[in-house]
């Protein structure tokens, strides 16, 4: 609980507040793009070298980008058409509200009941990408090879989708 | 085979890079203002008026008649015909200009008052570099601005000056021999 | 090693000790960031003169020659020019986006110098997994590409962007994938230890990675890729002067456009920073005769090559249109990457001799023949057939 904690912990939740609030929604989409990247560096806070970074690569530069591609290849020219007001909504936020603090309790329980809360002096591990590396060749290269599989199949599929028929 | 062709070319603009130094007609930029281009006699860009010998006044050609002003498309020529009389080269009075003014900025350099001038008084010069931060005033010559000697004329352009000289030699040659016959013209 | 080698570690150790306890991480972080700060800035504006003088005498003319001795204080009058300017913001335009999007380009062009060693001892954050630092932080870069386009609210500059950042997207992978190759060989992510690794001579040759056949290609891959990255020629369709006026920086406007430019170049030096990391051995000296001079001016040389290489690409190839340029990355860069990711593979798994180099060599020849002869009867026009009216 140290002051870049709480920085990158405020730039989080501002950015995620954005996500929800701003009007327009590739202003949206560029907030939530701040939050993914303040997650990462909390990642990096943490001592989690490559999940951090890979937050970094995979969520802000790509997940992001193709969530603006997204909007902008779906709505187009109204990507910033005014977005629905809350009053015209009124039980929504109660039902956001609720969502979020059952979520909050599952989490919490969660991580008070799980391994790592057990035993908090755990050392921190070293050089942790290399045993990141080997666990994945060698107790967990199945599942790899199965989400390898998995990606191929959905990049095959794209370009399924996205190509033209031939005359 | 892929790639060759970028080998190649860049084996070519190599070339051209280490040649550009060695030799030095590689580079074709002529370094305005340093080095200028050479103009050829036929180039013209605004007019000017001519006068024989020494006088600015006295020996300008230019006989106020009015022609270049009436056929001149743009009209940026203005003219204002003097009172009084002064002799031309053969010895004739003729008027003078009082106010002989070309607006620059408007003149297009078609060369027509040139055509129509029977007095060989106007010809086009080809000096271009009349940049002045004055948009009106600087941009209206005055006959004084306009005034050239007949020295320029035959430097600027000189095959036709020659053809143009030859003309008012033989003219003022007759003059002068009408004038030797009767030597008392009254 | 010798001090001449190690003067800016010394000066930067004493000027540490010299100021009082209290202050000394602060101004131990500043001296290793402020210098970094100046010093690509500087290159910068060297390398546009070097560009514009080494495209002119390419093109049979003079570069710019009027500013200083031989032009060289041209990027003064550039930056004047550019300070001075009106900064115009198009009415309709997103003003905060837009704002943004430079600082926000800027900012992640900075950031990767962190993890290049500029020479030995020399690096200003050893991460261990510093290779994927830079590929992260890179890819940040494309969300301000299209922040820039986005907020200008101008077609073409929207659609600037889009084709810039499909561009960059679609040559991450070969960038990665020929990368990968030098981290199987070097068996670690961080940048230090990859150079420490191409250290050592065989006789007069260097043990750096460009120079095995996978890491040959793999360089010339990734310098490829590396050109397409920072939208250089022949990959700048996306802000080609004659193809689309700007692109996505078509509505910037005096100090902004030049911190566009500003960031450009310096991912351009990032980049070749990272390429020489990887492949051509860091602040290693090429032979081993030559390695009393210091390790900075090595790195700084090599640095100096590769731009020259960058400008002299750039005088010689036309521009690649953008179907030409996608095809381009993805069926023939993307597969030859992978090739050379199994070439690396058998490198480091074949004991050494001439067994190795053979089969990384065949490899490597064969996929890169039918790869070519791939892209070639792409480009094979049909014979004109006509019909004509009975």
């Amino acid at each position: 609980m140290s002051t870049p904690f709480f920085i990158l912990a405020a730039v989080t939740l501002a950015g995620a507040w954005g996500a929800m609030t701003l009007r327009g929604l590739v202003h949206c989409a560029l907030a939530l793009a701040v939050a993914f990247a303040g997650i990462g560096a909390l990642y990096l806070n943490l001592g989690a070298q490559f999940l951090g970074l890979a937050q970094l690569l995979v969520y802000v530069g790509a997940v992001a980008v193709l969530i603006v591609f997204v909007i902008l290849l779906t709505r187009g020219g109204d990507a910033d058409a005014p977005r629905l007001s809350a009053a015209s909504f009124a039980p929504w936020p109660l039902a956001g509200l609720a969502v979020a603090a059952a979520v909050f309790a599952v989490l919490g329980w969660a991580i008070f009941h799980s391994s790592a809360m057990l035993s908090p002096t755990a050392a921190a591990p070293q050089n942790n990408i290399r045993q990141l590396g080997v666990a994945l060749m060698d107790a967990y290269v199945l599942p790899l090879e199965a989400i390898g599989l998995m990606l191929t199949a959905a990049l095959i599929g794209a370009v399924v989708v996205a190509m033209k028929e031939k005359p | 085979m892929l790639g060759v062709g970028i080998v190649k070319g860049l084996a070519e603009t190599a070339r051209n890079f280490l040649g550009s130094f060695v030799d030095k007609e590689r580079l074709v930029t002529v370094q305005y203002p340093e080095e200028r281009l050479p103009v050829s006699e036929a180039a013209r860009n605004f007019p000017f008026l001519i006068y024989d010998g020494d006088d600015k006044e006295q020996g300008l050609r230019c006989v106020a008649c009015q022609i270049c002003e009436k056929e001149c498309p743009p009209r940026c020529i203005t003219i204002e015909k003097s009172k009084d009389k002064k002799p031309d080269f053969v010895g004739k009075q003729q008027f003078y200009p009082a106010v002989f003014d070309i607006d620059v900025s408007v003149c297009m350099s078609c060369q027509i008052c040139v055509e129509v001038c029977p007095f060989d008084a106007i010809r086009m010069d080809n000096a271009f570099e009349l940049s002045t931060t004055d948009r009106f005033a600087a941009l209206l010559w005055s006959k004084d601005k306009l005034s050239l000697p007949n020295e320029h004329y035959l430097a600027i352009h000189p095959t036709e000056a020659a053809e143009v000289e030859a003309r008012r030699g033989e003219e003022k040659a007759q003059a002068d021999a009408k004038k030797q016959q009767s030597p008392v013209a009254k | 090693m010798q001090p001449s080698d190690q003067v800016f570690v010394l000066l930067k150790h004493w000027l540490v000790g010299q100021s009082p306890s209290m202050l000394q991480p602060a101004v131990s972080i500043l001296l290793t960031i402020v210098p970094i700060l100046l010093i690509f800035p500087v290159l910068f504006a060297l390398t546009t003169v070097l560009e514009r003088k080494g495209l002119g005498r390419i093109q049979n003319r003079y570069g710019p020659n009027r500013v200083g001795f031989f032009g060289i204080l041209q990027p003064m009058a550039d930056a004047v020019k550019s300070l001075t300017k009106e900064d115009i913001v198009p009415a309709s335009a997103d003003r905060a986006v837009h704002f943004l999007a430079p600082l926000v380009l800027l900012a992640v062009a900075f950031v990767p110098y962190a993890v290049l060693p500029i020479g030995r001892n020399m690096i200003a954050a050893n991460l261990d997994a510093g290779v994927l630092f830079f590929f992260a932080i890179g890819a940040i870069s494309e969300l301000s590409v299209f922040m820039a386009g986005w907020s200008s609210r101008n077609k073409y500059s929207l659609l600037g962007a889009l084709r810039a950042v499909a561009q960059m997207i679609s040559y991450e992978v070969p960038l990665l994938l020929s990368s990968i190759g030098v981290i199987m060989a070097a068996g670690s992510l961080s940048t230090v230890e990859i150079v420490e690794k191409q250290a050592g001579f065989t006789g007069i040759f260097p043990h750096w990675y460009v120079l095995t056949p996978w890491g040959f290609v793999g360089f010339i891959l990734f310098m490829i890729a590396a050109t397409a990255e920072t939208n250089r020629s022949p990959f700048d369709l996306p802000e080609g002067e004659s193809e689309i006026i700007a692109g996505y920086y078509i509505e910037y406007s005096g100090f902004k456009f030049a911190l566009f430019f500003l960031a450009e170049y310096l991912g351009m030096f990032a980049i070749s920073g990272l390429g020489i990391t990887l492949f051509l051995g860091g602040w290693l000296a090429p032979l081993p005769f030559l390695t009393w001079i210091p390790s900075w001016i090595w790195f700084f040389g090599k640095l100096l090559a590769i731009v020259v290489g960058f400008i002299w690409v750039r005088g010689t190839l036309p521009r690649l249109r953008m179907d030409q340029l996608m095809n381009f990355a993805w069926k023939f860069m993307l597969p030859m990457a992978l090739v050379v990711v199994v070439a690396a593979g058998a490198w480091r798994f074949l004991p050494q001799g001439v067994t190795r180099w053979l089969i990384s060599i065949a490899f490597l020849a064969g996929a890169y023949v039918l790869l070519a002869r791939g892209v070639e009867s792409r480009n094979k026009i049909a014979k004109r057939t006509y019909r004509f009216a009975e």
